[in-house]
């Protein structure tokens, strides 16, 4: 045989293949340049990081759960908030967005698949290897990171343990898979709608994630240049965040937030557009206010850039910067509100169901809305002295976060498996896990608004008798909700091995190009672009 | 496809009011225990002016959630479809949308006012009366009056064995200290607040100040208190493993009384200079250093002096601590810049010092017999 005849059969078999569906084994899942299996190992991953930083967190509530050193002494209990909260926001959360996204924006567009397979398969892989350096810092000397999600120099620099460097690399190579994964739906978002796909017809999950993603590739390099200056502080001698050398402790937290708070939206723009998705369908009528929900997420974008100092109304800056920061975090609450305003008039007046999808998603609109006002509690710069680094702070993140990221997710994966597998789950069970979480989220942070205005200030092991019954009552919540969570993976895989046929359109009200395809979708999803009008 | 197992709103609400009926009736049961469930409001002006900012926050926010929650709310109910409830097809208007963006701006313009005017009242530290300069190490505080030179440190006073729950905990477990902070009554004290290591925050409840200890810079704060008592508050920064065991109090004074405890302080320096001629024997100083070596050493290199492997360094069996006496003496009094091992020369009398050395070179068994004597720190000190 020659060469060419060789060539010639070796296309043709990829071809085939291509045509066909996934190669088999384990190097499907290795090498695959598909936006669905990078998307469902993107979700396996994520569900796998939830619930080792919700076991971490339930050590947390073990500890808490009464007043005393029980369980854990105080260094290791550091490290479980610590990895806890990274875990979460940077292995859960938003791994789970990226992998809605690789699944979804291609289907909603009207593409085959992502525009660049292979920094996809990459930007997935980085991640395994990026966590398992991470979560191995806890079995080394001295521990692992101990200084809280934020790492505030000096703790994290001068007085940090020396596995420190690790979590440096493990942080660099996040970001390097975020700002990959960014790219990719940026290029895709841009490049590959079909024919008559204006911007202004995008799906507002794609819309949000393109500005998520823009927002990810303006944040992460800073985030990137943080860490490096904290490991040259530590092994090169210089002094960034020293002041003993000239340096400024508080350039690191400036540093950290200007990161940071544009980071908080990166994980819950996605998700207001997850819920976009949702209510329309099961309200069986059109959202409310389409063009004003995309300048309203753009408005919210540019905003969180220019308020990242409200993190830091207690470490002493001038009158006037405390004010500007006052101000600007108070304007973003105008932007938000319209959003909520708009997803109560889609309700409104439309003829509404109540599957598990559109239960998650009005449990996030209230309880989204909560978090949101607590937000607006803490923008009042006086006020803030008193919340600051408190329970309340914590009662207010995790309102936003877990029913808000975390239930948007969740709605959307329950939205999209019957589309993914081609089949329906178990609605009544997809009920039980939502009441579940529903009334264990309430149980475990509602009671924390409370301490936190008692006065317990966040990440202490052990707090004073006045605070304990209310602690108790979180900690049971917590493991209601924490348990709850089997259910979830339950629902899931009985979903994928259980034969109920879903049709193509899956829901009475769905809209939009994904629910034109069959339901398993076909590995390529528009092989031709379809025609939008 | 729901049809075939069909679980319907009204037993989903039902369930839901339940369990919240079940919730309420355990807060009921036990409400007679300590529930505080809002913000302190207080005992100056500023902190009566935040707990208020506080409070109309708090009620904006309940009446923008019952507007917005109860459309929702009405609109679950009457626009289901199982009540046959017909899809209507408007999804504009841009009246009402603009209406929905400036109303919020409104008030919340409306909320910015007083809350500027409390804030440029927390930031004018000027014309204090007693300025006590604040700085937080890893894990206690330290109080210094730059008026009368006054010079101390302040600890957790709460046994380990009520941490370890050997013991019944005290009323104030984890808020009681060794030595309070003390101040007059009625006078505006400013605040002058760094940090010796990491990042602190000096935080008490019920004068509303809260602000940063960070290394290498001065914050300032001020506060004027209204009424003699006890106020209680705690390190509100992460800092290091025993962030939550170092608590804040604040002894608050008449001004005779405080004058009267401000003589009695400078005396007692006096006598702890004067304690440091004298002779000690190696008993004396192995009696007073374990005391001294659980009070300030044992945090970090443990009551068994093996400390924590690659965090805090044994002292059993150490070099240092085995070798040269001027080495040891020169770590302890001056600690290691850029490590947490800080230093104690201004912490500690040189009688501290010294029985802290003794002990431990001699206790945990590798006794060198060797004593340090006070006089001989103290030439150090000066
Ligand atoms: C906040 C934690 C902390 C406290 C409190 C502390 N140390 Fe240390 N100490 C350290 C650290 C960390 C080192 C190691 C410094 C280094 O990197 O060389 C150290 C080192 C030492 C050493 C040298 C040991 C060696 O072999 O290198 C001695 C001696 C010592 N400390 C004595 C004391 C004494 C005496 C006290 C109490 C008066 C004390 N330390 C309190 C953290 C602490
Ligand atoms: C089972 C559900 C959860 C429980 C019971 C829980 C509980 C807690 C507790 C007790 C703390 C420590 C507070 C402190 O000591 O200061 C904490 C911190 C935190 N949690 Fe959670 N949490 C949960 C889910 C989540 C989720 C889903 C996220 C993110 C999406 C999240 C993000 C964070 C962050 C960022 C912190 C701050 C960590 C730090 O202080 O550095 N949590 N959580
Ligand atoms: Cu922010
Ligand atoms: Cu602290």
């Amino acid at each position: 045989m020659s060469t060419t005849t060789e060539q010639i059969t070796e296309t043709s078999k990829a071809d085939t293949e291509h045509h066909h569906g996934p190669a088999k084994g384990m190097s499907r899942w290795f090498f695959t340049t598909n936006h669905k299996d990078i998307g469902t190992m993107y979700l396996w991953f994520s569900l796998a990081m939830f619930m080792t930083g919700g076991c971490m967190a339930l050590m947390v509530r073990a500890e808490l759960f009464q007043p005393g050193l029980q369980f854990i002494e105080p260094d290791f209990f550091n490290q479980m908030t610590t990895m806890h909260g990274l875990i979460m926001v940077f292995g859960a959360v938003m791994p789970a967005f990226v992998g809605l996204a690789n699944w979804m924006i291609p289907m909603m567009i009207g593409a085959p698949d992502m525009a660049l397979p292979r920094l996809n398969n990459w930007s997935f892989w980085i991640l395994p290897f990026a966590f398992s350096i991470m979560l191995m810092t806890l079995f080394m000397d001295g521990g692992g990171p101990n200084f809280g999600w934020t790492f505030y120099a000096p703790l994290s620099t001068t007085f940090a343990p020396p596995s420190v460097t690790y979590f440096i690399f493990a942080v660099h190579m996040m970001g390097i898979s975020s700002i990959m994964g960014a790219i990719n739906v940026i290029v895709t978002i841009l490049n590959m709608r079909a024919p008559g796909m204006i911007m202004m017809k995008l799906p507002l999950f794609v819309w949000t994630w393109l500005i998520t993603a823009f927002l990810l590739i303006l944040v992460m390099p800073i985030l990137a240049g943080l860490v490096t200056m904290m490991l040259m502080d530590i092994h090169f001698s210089t002094s960034f965040f020293s002041a003993a050398g000239g340096g400024d402790p508080v350039l690191f937290q400036h540093i950290f937030w200007f990161f940071g708070h544009p980071e908080v939206y990166i994980m819950i723009l996605p998700a207001f557009g997850i819920v976009s998705e949702i209510i329309p369908t099961f309200a069986r009528k059109k959202l409310f206010g389409y063009s004003s929900m995309v300048y309203a997420t753009s408005s919210i974008a540019f905003l969180s850039f220019i308020v990242w100092a409200h993190h830091m109304f207690t470490v002493g800056i001038p009158l006037m910067g405390e004010l500007f920061f006052m101000f600007a975090t108070m304007l973003i609450a105008v932007p938000t509100g319209v959003k909520v305003f708009n997803w109560v008039a889609t309700m409104f007046r439309g003829s509404m169901t109540f599957e598990t999808p559109m239960l998650f998603s009005i449990a996030f609109v209230v309880l989204f809305s909560i978090g949101g006002f607590s937000g607006l509690m803490l923008a009042i710069a006086p006020a803030d002295f008193q919340y600051h680094d408190t329970y309340f702070v914590v009662a207010h993140f995790h309102y936003v976060l877990v029913p808000g990221s975390v239930f948007s997710i969740m709605a959307g994966v329950y939205y999209w498996l019957p589309k993914w597998t081609g089949n329906y789950y178990d609605e009544r069970m997809g009920k039980i896990h939502f009441w579940l979480s529903f009334v264990g989220i309430n149980i475990t942070f509602f009671p924390m608004h409370f301490v936190g205005l008692a006065g317990m200030p966040r990440r202490v092991p052990d707090y004073a008798l006045q605070f304990a019954d209310f602690n108790a009552i979180s900690s049971v919540g917590a493991f209601l909700f924490g348990f709850s969570q089997l259910l979830f993976i339950y629902n899931v895989v009985s979903c994928i091995r259980k034969r109920n046929q879903a049709s193509n359109r899956v829901w009475e009200g769905s809209h939009g190009l994904e629910w034109t395809l069959t339901s398993p979708p076909p590995y390529h999803s528009f092989t031709t672009p379809p025609k939008v009008d | 496809m729901t049809k075939n197992v069909y679980f319907s709103v009204k037993k989903q609400l039902r369930l839901f009011a339940q369990l919240w009926v079940i919730v309420l009736l355990f807060a009921v049961s036990k409400a007679n225990a300590d529930w505080q469930l809002n913000m302190r409001e207080g005992v100056t002006e500023i902190s009566r002016a935040v707990y208020d900012l506080h409070m109309v926050i708090f009620w904006i926010c309940v009446a923008i959630a019952v507007v917005v929650f109860g459309v929702m709310l009405f609109s679950v109910i009457y626009h289901r479809k199982s009540r046959g409830a017909k899809a209507h097809n408007f999804h504009e208007n841009v009246f009402v949308e603009i209406a929905w963006t400036v109303i919020p701006m409104v008030i919340l313009i409306g909320m910015a006012i007083p809350a500027t005017g409390t804030l440029i009242k927390m930031y004018d530290s000027r014309e204090s009366d007693l300025d006590i300069q604040i700085t937080g190490y890893q894990w206690k505080w330290r109080y210094q009056y730059l008026e009368s030179g006054v010079d101390f440190f302040s600890s957790l006073a709460t046994p380990m064995a009520q941490i370890k729950g050997e013991e019944p905990k005290g009323e104030h477990y984890l808020l009681e200290v060794d030595n309070p902070l003390v101040i007059p009554v009625g006078k505006k004290i400013r605040f002058l607040i760094t940090a010796n290591d990491v990042i602190h925050s000096w935080w008490v409840p019920d004068f509303a100040v809260k602000k940063d200890a960070i290394p290498g810079f001065i914050n300032e704060s001020w506060t004027v208190v209204e009424e003699p008592g006890i106020y209680r508050g705690q390190c509100a920064e992460l800092c290091g493993k025993d962030h939550g065991f170092m608590p804040i109090v604040v002894e608050v004074k008449s001004q005779p009384d405080y004058d009267a405890w401000v003589k009695q302080q400078q005396l007692a320096q006096l006598e702890k200079a004067k304690s440091a001629e004298k002779r000690w024997s190696l008993d004396e100083l192995m009696t007073t250093g374990e005391a001294v070596y659980l009070k300030s050493c044992a945090a970090c290199h443990q009551a068994s002096g093996e400390g924590i492997p690659g965090a805090f360094p044994a002292l059993k069996g150490s070099a240092i601590v085995q070798g040269d006496p001027a080495a040891h003496i020169d770590i302890v009094l001056n600690g290691k810049p850029g490590t947490a091992m800080q230093a104690f020369i201004d912490q500690l009398s040189a009688v501290e010092l010294a029985a802290v050395i003794t002990y431990e070179r001699n206790a945990w068994g590798d006794s060198l017999g060797d004593i340090i004597s006070p006089s001989q720190i103290a030439k150090l000190q000066q």
